[in-house]
Order: C-alpha cells, then structure tokens, then sequence
C-alpha cells in the first residue's frame, strides 16, 4: 500500500472512529428531534421535566451500576433497594422507631432518616462485595440472591403494603420529604442530584487514583493485583457506592409519589445495565465513563416517554427497548474491533 | 543434515522450511523436519526452542507462516485439528486437553461420536471401544468415571486412549507426556509406545527428560532458538552430545563484567527454607534457601515446574500457605499480602506479560503509572503533571519507543511492553526487583535491550532476581545462579563457575527416569 492511501485509510478510519464514540449522543439527538416533530406535546416544557425526573432515577443507578460494570461484575439488586430504601424511610416517617423495651417511639427528622436509607443501601452493597470477594462468588448470583433478599425484606416490613402520605407530621418533626421529589428553579431536585452524583463520580473516575484502580481492576485484574491495587478492598468500595445510589433513588421515588411501595423499583436493575450499556461501558469491564452512563439514561428515558407520548403500546415499548439495546452492543464490538485494527497499524509503523 | 541414510520410504512426513512468526518474535525459523516410519522420533531443546510450535503447526493446531508439509508426496496443509486428524495425525498436549465435568468414554469419544441411526448416541458401542482401548492400556478404568475425579497420570492415559481410538492412526505427537506420571504409568507408556511404533505408527515424542529418550527414543532432533541444529540416531549418540547440542557453542549475549567483591557486600533479602506445599501432597517448594545482596543480579534457574514462579509468588505474598523466613535488611517479614510487599519495597515484572503484566484498556502512560498513583497526589486528585513529568522520565530512562504516551499499549511491540511492565515497577522505587522470564515472548534486539537495564539499575544499586528458562539469558546477566530442579534448591553458581553445562545439569537433577 502506498502512503498516500494508507493515510487515507486512516483519516478515514479516524472519522469512523469519532463517529462510533459520539454515537449515543447522535441517536439522543436524533430521537429528541422525531418525537419533537411527531408528537407536538413533546417538546413542551411540562414532557421535558417529566422526562428529567425519570431519567434522574435511571441515571443515579446508572452511575452506581458503571462504577460495578467497569470492575467487570454487575449489581442486579439495585431495584430491590430502591424498594426497600423507600420502604424503610417511610415507615420511618409514618411509624417512627419503636423500642420495646423503653415502650417509646422515636421519630427522625427528615435528614436523619435519608442518612439512615443511604446507609441500609451501604450495607446491603458492603455485603454483596463481602460475598463476591471473601468467597469468590459471581457477582451475577451474589447480587442476583440479594435482588430476592432485598425485595423480601421490604415486603417484610410493610407487610407487602404501600406507606401511603408520607409527608409526615410538624409535631413530630419529620415533615419535608416531598423536596426530592419537587422542582428548585424549575427544574426537578432528582435531577439536580443525578447532576451533582454524576459529577462526584466522574471526577473520581479520571482524576482518583481510586478511579484508575477500578479501571484497572475491570481490564486486567491479575496484572491490577500484582501492581498492588487493593482489588477486593475497591470492589467492596464499588458495590457499597451502587447500594448508596440505589438508597437515593429509593429516596427520591418515594418522595416523588409521597407514599412508599415495597414493589417499587422492580426491573429497574435493568434499565441501570441499558442505561451504561448504551453508554459505551464495557460489560466485560475496564472501559466505561460516567458521561456516557448519563446520555445512555436519556436515550432510555427519551424512548421511554417519547412512545408514551406517542401513544406506541407499552408491547411495542419494549420490543423497541430491547432492539435499540442490542445494537449498541453491536455497534459497541465494531468500535472495539476497529481500535484493535488500529492500534496494529500504529504498531506497523 | 544428513549422516543417517533416509530414503522417501522411511519418512510419512516431512516438514519443509516452516517458519512461524508471532508478532515481535519467530518461533520457528526455516526448519525441516523428518517423521521417521515406525520409530520414536524424538525432538529436544530448551524452553522456546521451537518444538512445540513445530508440533502444533504438524497437528494442525497452527498454521505456519511459510514452508510446506509433505504426507507421501502430497503436500498437505491442514487448517485445524480436525483436517490433520483426517491424514491420522494425533497429538497429545503438555497441558491435558480433558473435559473434567465429562467421563471417560465421552472424553475418548469426544467429537467422533458413534450414533445409533443418525441422532442417538450409542453409548454401549462407546463403553465398549472405550473398555477395549484402556485394557490395552493395561489401566481398566471405569469408563463412567467423571475425568475430574482421576490422578493426573491416569487423565494422561485417557489422552493417549483417546488418540489410539482413531483407526487410521499413522502419527502419534506427544509433548512431554511423562512430566506427570508415575514410574510405573511411564513403563507401561513405553511399552505402549514400543507396540505401537511396532504396528507401523510414527512417533514424535518431545521430552525434557533425558535418560528417557535415551532409553526410548530412536531417533533425535535437536532445535535451538526456532532453528535446526542437529539430529542423529539416538544409538550413535550420548548425552553429553544431546547437552553440547542443546546448549551450542553460537552467539551468546555479551556477559557484562562486574568487578565487585560480592563477600563484602550487604545481604539485602535473606530467604531462609522456604516451602510451599503441593495441593495433594509433595512440595512446590522445599526448603529453599538465598540470599541477595545490594545490587547483586540472581539468577534463578530450572526447568518448568521446578519452582521458579512460586519463589517469586511468595516472596511478593501471593502464597500466603508459604512456610519459611524472609528477612529484608536485618528485618523479619510477615509476608501477607501484595500491596504490603510493594510497599515495603517489592517490585515485580511477571512472567505472562498479557495476562499478569499490563491491563491492556488502558493507555501506555498509565500502565506505567499504575502501581505508584498514590505518589502523584495533590490533595484527593491526581496532579497530572506530576505523574506525566514521572511517566516521561521513566519512559526516557528506560528507552521505550513510544509516539504518545497516550496510545493503547497494544499499539506498542512485545518488546517495549515489556518496557512498560518494568517501567511500572521501577517507578515504585523499589529496593528488590523480581523479574520473571524478562525476556520472554520478545526479539533479539529488545533482549539486549532489557538486559543492558536490568544491567544498569543493578549498576545504580537495586538489587534482582531474575527467573528464566533460557540458559543463555542468565549466563550473560546473571551474578550469581541458584538453580531448582523439583522444588529443590540443586546448585549455586558464582562468577565463572556460571556455564551452560553445568546450570542444565543440576536443573536435570532428580529428573533420571528414576
């Protein structure tokens, strides 16, 4: 091959590149401008907050759910704790805490019980890291047995029944929860959280030393290991933080809906995995940015309220669902494959 | 090449001027070799010598990057397993290709399966052959039996059954079959072996073991860094032949001259009966005992499974089961974990680049910087200035060849990853540096390369130990060799006493045909 064609051939593979990186982002935009020009109430601003609210739940899982799939396991229990995270705040605020053996019950104030459902989803995310570490079992089946437990224990709690007006009493002390699910400036508080979460947690992805060990850990955990990364200590650290997300999320719906559902949640693990997914992240780990998590959450949300606007059946929603899913898996591999093929060149010349 | 008369008639397969090369490195280079009919063709070199390849690309494992192969006067080519199986080649891997969650009969059958009709498995056809087959063997085994439950020998031996059920058996290729087998599992092989070569089939039996291809072997090829270099009918030849052959007299790499009187020098790491049990009984390691002194290069050498990586693997803490005492400057360590051993200043280049040395997502300047991020700090973030003005110098120091630093380490050639992976552990500042097989998988020219740094970081005061298999690579950098043969510490060698023929002999200790 000459040099002339071979540099064409690699500013043409060069642009393909740039192309497939900013793929999910063109899709976005995309199915932003179809629906705005099929639907008229699309576009509006009462269908874009709605869809920001549903894209900050997707979206703080997703971050959660990026950091676990980059280390190259997966939480499939993260539905489970929004469920039981909401579960157990409302029963907070509509019960309080009862101790036998004093006969008092104690109310929390509405600060003091998100801090107590963050740290229920830290727990639960300390004890799917402590299995998958301590006794080498997948990640899928750890956190697959914790989706049931989760599930179980809110059920358990509420005896399978909603805490409806949560919204507390003056009294007590425990009025407020409502803000998270409230619009500050018109825009919706999940979202601002989404925004701030996402930020923390990009940052210390590409700026941490943390970051780059879990990065490490999802591209070759053997070789992460023998250069001294704590790989069981940031994997613990990993499912600990997509518990703490998935608490927020349980949080946020509950105070969105003011009424907390023990079966709320359900399936969302999925929309997590989508979410990173079609944000470029690699499910066999090591690759993955925040950034891309947030654009996959859109699409997902987008697609979501865009067919409901649409008046596509809820069938159809899902058949559609999971085409968009894998071909960005599909596309994803051909990416993967074509920096292969370019990274031999460089090594050619 | 030729002293021993070979007509066409005596060769069912001639392999003409194959070469292999993976990228950086030539496996094989330009080599012929004749299958002799009937007789157990034996092929011998040092670790990386070629034999394998050779024997992969003949089973049709592999394909050669160039020459041919002749069947008769048909050249044949073969695109997988599968077509040179269809000519009656069959092999024998070093590492047992079984199914351990299968039994016996559906491990010899695997693949060429009998069926009643066109889709029922005719299972009492394959207990049959299977029962057949293994009392030639002189091993009845149950032929239900699940593979994972049986001894290794007796998995080797379902290996062997599982070539000798093809009929039109003319090839059988063996890779050091008798590495895990009992004296009296090798006896029956050999026996085995004298009947089938009686019935016409060829042979090819690689081996380290030296005595045994003496007693078994008819005739010997010797290869030496990809290359031919002798063969001759094992009744006209001796050991000290085979050694001589093995070892060659050719290029060697220019030994670096140190004038240090090594006595008065400081111990750095005292390693004092060092053992490490084997799952199922017997020692990885047996009481292994050295020292290293500041800036000293050691050697460590020894044939595979004699010990060498585990040295290492505990040393860093990967072996936690490890019994013996590890003292580093007067210090006695309590050797737990990795993390720990980096810190106290351990640093270590593993043996398989790919799958231990470097995390190939991320870019070069970060596999570099991997194992000392927490240096680089500014508050909670990473200061990158700090970490680029460090990856340059070492990049620098250690001339690896790199555009950008920023480019996937994939882009860069065998030889400066490895760079990377030392760079890595240089950049620890570690005051031991272990480095396993440095130079494998790499060209000559990279060789050198690595070898002139370890030289010089020796220079500058760090103190190594290099394990490798390649006589010639330690002979040229080595200060002192401490050789292994069995888990067992076999001899240590000083100065000139360092010789290619002497490391190979020690490292053969314990490895007669008992």
């Amino acid at each position: 091959m000459s040099q002339s064609q071979t540099e064409k051939k690699r500013s043409k593979n060069a642009l393909i590149m740039t192309l497939l990186k900013g793929r999910t982002l063109i899709v976005l935009v995309i199915l932003i401008i179809y629906f705005g020009l099929a639907s008229p109430t699309f576009l509006t601003a009462g269908s874009l907050l709605l869809i920001a609210k549903h894209v900050a739940l997707y979206g703080i899982l997703g971050i959660g759910m990026t950091y676990v799939i980059i280390t190259g396991g997966i939480d499939l229990s993260v539905g489970s704790i929004v469920g039981l995270s909401g579960i157990v705040a409302g029963g907070l605020i509509n019960e309080g805490l009862t101790l036998n053996m004093f006969g008092v019950t104690i109310y929390f104030s509405i600060p003091t019980i998100v801090l107590i459902a963050m740290l229920c989803g830290a727990l639960i995310g300390f004890i799917n890291g402590w299995i998958i570490t301590k006794f080498n079992v997948a990640p899928f089946i750890a956190t697959l047995g914790m989706m049931y437990m989760a599930r179980g224990f809110a059920m358990l709690r509420s005896k399978g029944a909603t805490f409806s007006s949560i919204t507390g009493k003056p009294g007590l002390g425990n009025t407020g929860i409502e803000f998270f699910g409230r619009n500050v400036g018109g825009i919706p508080v999940g979202a601002i959280i989404l925004l701030i979460i996402a930020l923390i947690a990009g940052i210390i992805l590409k700026k941490t030393p943390f970051g780059w060990h879990i990065l490490a850990i999802g591209g070759n955990q053997k070789a992460a290991k023998l250069s001294g990364v704590k790989v069981d200590k940031a994997k613990l650290l990993v499912y600990m933080f997509s518990g703490v997300c998935a608490a927020i999320v349980g949080i946020i719906t509950a105070s969105q809906l003011v009424a907390a559902h023990p079966a709320s949640g359900e399936t969302w693990e999925m929309n997590a995995i989508a979410a990173t997914v079609l944000g470029g992240t690699s499910m066999s780990g090591g690759v993955g940015t925040i950034g891309g998590t947030i654009i996959g959450a859109f699409v997902i949300g987008v697609i979501n309220d865009g067919l409901v606007m649409l008046g596509v059946s809820e069938f159809w929603q899902m058949v559609i669902k999971g085409v968009v899913i894998i071909l960005a898996v599909i596309i994803d591999q051909f990416q993967r494959n074509l920096q292969a093929k370019i990274a031999l060149q460089a090594r050619e010349s | 090449m030729d002293n021993n008369v070979k007509t066409k008639n005596d060769v069912c397969l001639h392999a003409e001027k194959v070469s292999k090369i993976y990228p950086g490195t030539k496996a094989l280079d330009d080599v012929s070799f004749d299958v002799l009919t009937g007789k157990v063709n034996v092929l011998i070199g040092e670790n990386g010598a070629g034999k394998s390849t050779l024997m992969k690309i003949i089973a049709g494992i592999e394909q050669p990057s160039s020459g041919k192969i002749f069947m008769g006067d048909e050249e044949v080519t073969f695109k997988d397993p599968k077509d040179a199986r269809k000519y009656g080649i069959g092999i024998i891997h070093q590492e047992l290709s079984l199914f351990p969650n299968l039994n016996v009969f559906q491990n010899i059958f695997m693949a060429k399966e009998k069926t009643k009709g066109k889709f029922s498995l005719d299972n009492q056809a394959h207990m049959e052959a299977a029962n057949r087959i293994l009392e030639k063997l002189e091993h009845p085994i149950d032929v239900n039996t699940l593979i994972g439950d049986l001894r290794v020998g007796q998995q080797q031996m379902i290996e062997i059954a599982r070539n000798l059920i093809q009929d039109d058996l003319k090839i059988l290729i063996m890779d050091e079959p008798t590495s895990s087998l009992s004296q009296q599992e090798v006896d029956v092989l050999f026996k085995l072996m004298r009947e089938l070569t009686a019935e016409g089939i060829s042979i090819v039996y690689i081996s380290h073991r030296l005595e045994e291809i003496m007693r078994i072997g008819d005739h010997v090829t010797i290869f030496r860094d990809g290359k031919f270099v002798a063969d001759d009918d094992v009744k006209n030849i001796d050991i000290p032949w085979i050694v001589h052959q093995m070892v060659g007299e050719g290029k060697s790499y220019p030994k670096k001259e140190r004038n240090i009187d090594w006595k008065k020098r400081d111990s750095v790491l005292q390693v004092k009966e060092l053992t490490l049990p084997k799952s199922g009984g017997g020692y990885l390691l047996d009481k292994v005992s050295f020292d290293l002194k500041k800036g000293e290069i050691l050697g460590i050498y020894g044939l595979m499974g004699a010990g060498r990586t585990e040295v290492f693997e505990c040393i860093m803490g990967l072996r936690p089961e490890h019994t013996g005492t590890v003292i580093l400057e007067d210090k006695v360590l309590n050797v737990k974990n990795i993390s720990e051993q980096i810190e106290r200043g351990f640093a270590i280049v593993p043996e398989d680049r790919q799958r231990e040395g470097m995390v190939q997502t991320m870019d070069i300047g970060k596999n570099i910087s991997l194992s000392s991020l927490k240096n680089y700090l500014k508050g909670i973030f990473l200061d990158n200035k700090k970490e680029n003005e460090n990856v340059d110098e070492q990049i620098k120091d250690i001339h690896i060849k790199v555009a950008d630093k920023r480019l996937p380490i994939l882009s860069l050639s065998g030889g400066n990853q490895q760079k990377v992976v030392i760079g890595k552990g240089m950049l620890t500042n570690p005051k031991i540096l272990l480095m396993d097989e440095p130079s494998r998988g790499i060209d000559i020219g990279a060789k050198t390369e690595v070898f002139d740094i370890i030289h010089q970081y020796a220079e500058r005061g760090l103190s190594i130990i290099v394990v490798s298999s390649e006589l010639k690579e330690i002979v040229a950098i080595a200060d002192r060799v401490v050789v292994l043969s069995n888990g067992k510490k076999t001899g240590e060698f000083m100065g000139d006493e360092i010789k290619e023929d002497s490391l190979v002999l020690a490292s053969y200790h314990g490895h007669h045909a008992h």
